[in-house]
């Protein structure tokens, strides 16, 4: 296949340059997990390095080790072919290293300028300061395609702006090491487009990039060499040029997985669910949808693409029952032909008449942490007959039912008394699933099914829900991921500024056309 | 109402205003690094008591002043070890330093002095004399501004032109220094300034302890400036009063100045008038007594305005990727 394995004691010729970073049997243990062991990983000078691997594979740990965050149980860091101790985020900036996490680490109130001389400020008083920081940005501007405004507050910035200044906050350091932790999950296709474009004008001008993703077609798209972790392990390291998505994938997992969902063409039946002129306007006077006219029909898969913060958890949070506090409800709805309250409803109301939902945030809405998974399974069904026994709730029921869906659903570990937060973000999704899907529902309404969810988990998770559509459900998807929208969608309305910018077949559009609609670009542009 | 009797009710409200400010800007220190700071009432009370009990034994009010500053710090060192270092609940550590100020004045008061509580009546170097602003007789005879600042500004003790100073210098520090800046910064995101590689616990702890010398101060003024002695539950709520304000204030040191300045004043009037005739209506002592505290629960149930709070306030930091 082409792949070197890495090793502890990688051979380094001695004569080349000595690479960016090298790691040399790096191992990390929070309590019994072994997150990191034996890592050892060589990344050159200049160009831009991937690490891929699936969820909780030690890829962040092992970044975050190597920006001080955590410290590391054994081994050595070389920067330039010099051991240094990382001690903490100080010692890495001094050593040259930055870091975009996945999470921005901004001040939301502060301006740009703020957040950038943050902890690098020349003196006690800022104003001189503050004067650098304005010209030096205007510096890396125009070198690397990094516009924002340095007087803007952070919080009114959109994602993709909030992440240059993250970049910017690494430059202006002097980092030569960047890393960015899956740096594209929140931005649209010309945002993702147009971070590239700045890593690949670092890497021209020396830096050394550090790329951890999840995403195969950025690897292949922009990275020079990539490593893939599994299980806490480093199990390979390859010219990208050498290897393909499906070959990286198999590594990542250890077995083959299917990056498509095996489906047949959809047979769609009656309309299962109509919305027409759905509007809503938030607390603050905000309208969030301006007009949603959607029909789901029974036996289909709708996907709804478009980039987070357009109104589809609106749409989602409206049609479960809870839309959020202050919000005004316009619109007619009917489900199965009979009229459904927009207004006025609630959650229960909604499971009664046949709507399930898998909610886009499943820490928060989906599971309650702290509560045992078998707890867990029975929500929003707690009060069924089947669970009661007489005043009290039947638990012993409720722990049988829910040993059942945890085989059938592949939850592991497979003890129902855990706590949800103790499981993996996949197998809590396992869990939501497992808990709605089972129910039957006639409407499935699916937010960001897979977000955080590891390549096993996705997989499974996509074909329980195309089952769910063979057998006649009617399934209304919302993912940010234009990918699982593509792979799963029988019919795809693109989401824009509360408007849904139009309808394609997933046969007939392309990642690039509907891509452009996300943005606001399409069928909408009638101005 | 006459011009005299306005004057000086403004007077008595910019006396009465003073602890109030210098407890806000306590509060303002703390919060706005992220940490709440129930306990501002309890350290204003021990500070009291530490200051009247030293003015009262060694004769010396700044003694005293050193005495009350060092007990409200040993609580904000409490507070600070158990919120900070330890990460423990910010609000139930704050409520246990209340409790604990509330009960040791007391005992200790009883027991070093035996005036069921008190401590002994300070008089002459023991306690804060009025200062006269220069230029305070000349400018009598100029209309308005002249009985304003000689009736009203000039007059008090050192302690209110110290709080007063301590608006613009707060605000100063807080916007215009690395340090400030760092320290805003923890309040909204603590893990912004760790990434930067700063520690978030050693600007915490800074801002604690500032706020424990501000308590210090005021609890002193209670004592040794606006009053000649200490006196069981002498604090009376005004930590609390100044918490709402805080809030009124949105956080910022100018309009804690103002929103202290509105609960001095309702204090001053509800000491002016004990009963108020509007018309046909007294109005009982007992309401105008409770103006304060009625303003502080309209205050903190939300009525006026939208607060916004530092973000990261009332959570301890705890690191995370």
């Amino acid at each position: 296949m082409g792949l070197t394995a890495a090793t502890g004691d990688a051979a380094r010729p001695a004569t080349a340059a000595p690479p960016a970073i090298e790691l040399r049997g790096i191992s990390k243990a929070f309590g019994p997990v072994q997150a990191n062991r034996d890592i050892a990983l060589a990344v050159r000078r200049g160009t831009i390095h991937g690490i891929v691997g699936e969820n909780g594979a030690g890829k962040s740990t092992l970044m975050s080790i190597l920006y001080g965050f955590y410290r590391p149980d054994a081994g050595q860091i070389l920067i330039d072919g010099r051991e240094v101790a990382i001690r903490d985020s100080q010692a890495a900036i001094r050593a040259g290293i930055g870091m975009v996490f996945q999470h921005f680490k901004l001040v939301p109130n502060f301006t740009v300028l703020e957040n950038v001389i943050l902890g690098a400020e020349d003196g006690a008083l800022l104003a001189p300061s503050l004067g650098r920081a304005r010209r030096e940005l205007r510096q890396l501007a125009a070198d690397y395609q990094l516009e924002v405004d340095p007087d803007a507050v952070v919080e009114d910035l959109s994602v993709g702006h909030q992440q240059r200044v993250e970049i910017l906050k690494a430059l202006y350091r002097r980092a030569d090491i960047l890393i960015l932790d899956e740096p594209t999950g929140v931005l649209t296709p010309p945002e993702a487009d147009h971070l590239f474009r700045i890593l690949r004008g670092l890497r021209d001008q020396g830096a050394t990039v550090i790329l951890i993703t999840h995403k195969l077609r950025e690897i292949m798209q922009i990275t020079d060499a990539v490593s893939v972790m599994r299980r806490g392990e480093m199990v390979a390291t390859v010219p990208t040029a050498d290897t393909t998505p499906e070959a990286l994938a198999e590594l990542m997992v250890g077995r083959k997985v299917l990056l498509r969902v095996d489906k047949a063409p959809a047979a769609p039946g009656a309309p299962v669910m109509e919305l027409a002129g759905l509007r809503m306007v938030d607390a603050d006077g905000v309208e969030r949808l301006r007009g949603i006219d959607l029909t789901v029909r029974a036996g289909e898969i709708l996907g709804i693409a478009g980039v987070s913060g357009n109104g589809q958890s609106q749409l989602l949070q409206i049609l479960g029952g809870y839309p959020e506090p202050g919000a005004q409800v316009t619109g007619r709805a009917t489900l199965k032909g009979a009229a459904l309250p927009l207004a006025g409803a609630d959650a229960r109301q909604r499971r009664r008449v046949g709507i399930g939902n898998i909610p886009e945030d499943r820490q928060a809405e989906g599971l309650v942490m702290d509560f045992a998974a078998w707890e867990n399974m029975v929500f929003g069904h707690h009060r069924d007959p089947e669970y009661q026994a007489g005043a009290m709730m039947d638990n012993d029921a409720i722990r049988q039912r829910t040993a059942r869906l945890m085989q059938r659903f592949d939850v592991r570990p497979p003890l129902s008394d855990l706590a949800a937060r103790n499981f993996s973000g996949g197998n809590q999704q396992k869990i939501v699933c497992a808990r709605e899907i089972e129910e039957g529902p006639a409407l499935l309404l699916v937010g960001q099914p897979t977000r955080g969810v590891d390549i096993g988990a996705i997989e499974f998770i996509h074909r329980r829900l195309v089952e769910m559509r063979d057998a006649g459900a009617a399934i209304l998807l919302v993912s940010v991921e234009l990918d699982e929208i593509l792979a799963l969608s029988d019919r795809i309305a693109v989401m824009f500024d509360g408007r849904i910018m139009g309808e394609r077949l997933p046969g007939a559009t392309t990642a690039g056309e509907l891509g452009l609609m996300m943005a606001g670009v399409g069928e909408g542009r009638a101005r | 109402m006459d011009l005299a009797t306005l004057l000086q009710i403004l007077d008595s409200a910019t006396r009465l205003m003073a602890p109030l400010l210098l407890a806000c800007l306590a509060g303002l220190w703390s919060e706005r690094a992220g940490v709440f700071d129930i306990g501002l009432e309890g350290k204003m009370l021990i500070a009291a008591f530490a200051a009247a009990a030293v003015a009262a034994v060694t004769g010396s009010v700044w003694a005293g002043l050193a005495a009350g500053i060092g007990a409200s710090l040993a609580l904000a060192c409490v507070h600070a070890l158990a919120a900070i270092t330890f990460r423990g609940n910010q609000l139930i550590s704050g409520v246990a330093i209340n409790f604990l100020a509330s009960g040791l004045t007391v005992l200790l008061g009883q027991s070093w002095f035996g005036l069921g509580g008190r401590t002994p009546s300070l008089e002459g170097a023991a306690r804060f004399a009025p200062v006269t602003l220069p230029g305070a007789e000349a400018l009598r005879g100029v209309p308005v501004i002249g009985p304003l600042y000689a009736e009203v500004l000039s007059g008090h003790t050192p302690l209110v032109y110290l709080a007063l100073a301590l608006v613009p210098a707060t605000g100063w520090v807080l916007y215009r220094t690395r340090f400030g800046l760092r320290l805003r910064a923890v309040g909204e995101n603590p893990a912004s300034v760790d990434t930067a590689g700063v520690s978030v616990v050693r600007l915490r702890w800074a801002a604690v302890l500032i706020a424990g010398v501000l308590c210090g101060v005021a609890g002193a003024y209670l004592a040794t400036g606006l009053s000649a002695g200490f006196v069981k539950e002498m604090t009376a709520g005004r930590g609390y009063i100044a918490l709402a304000a805080l809030i009124f204030a949105n956080w910022r040191p100018w309009r804690a100045l103002g929103a202290t300045f509105l609960f001095g004043l309702m204090e001053a009037v509800a000491n002016r008038f004990p009963s108020l005739e509007l018309g046909p209506i007294t109005v009982p002592s007992m309401v105008m007594t409770a103006l304060p505290y009625i303003l502080t629960v309209i205050i903190l149930a939300g009525f006026i305005g939208r607060a916004t709070p530092p973000r990261a306030g009332g959570e301890p930091y705890v690191k995370e990727r």
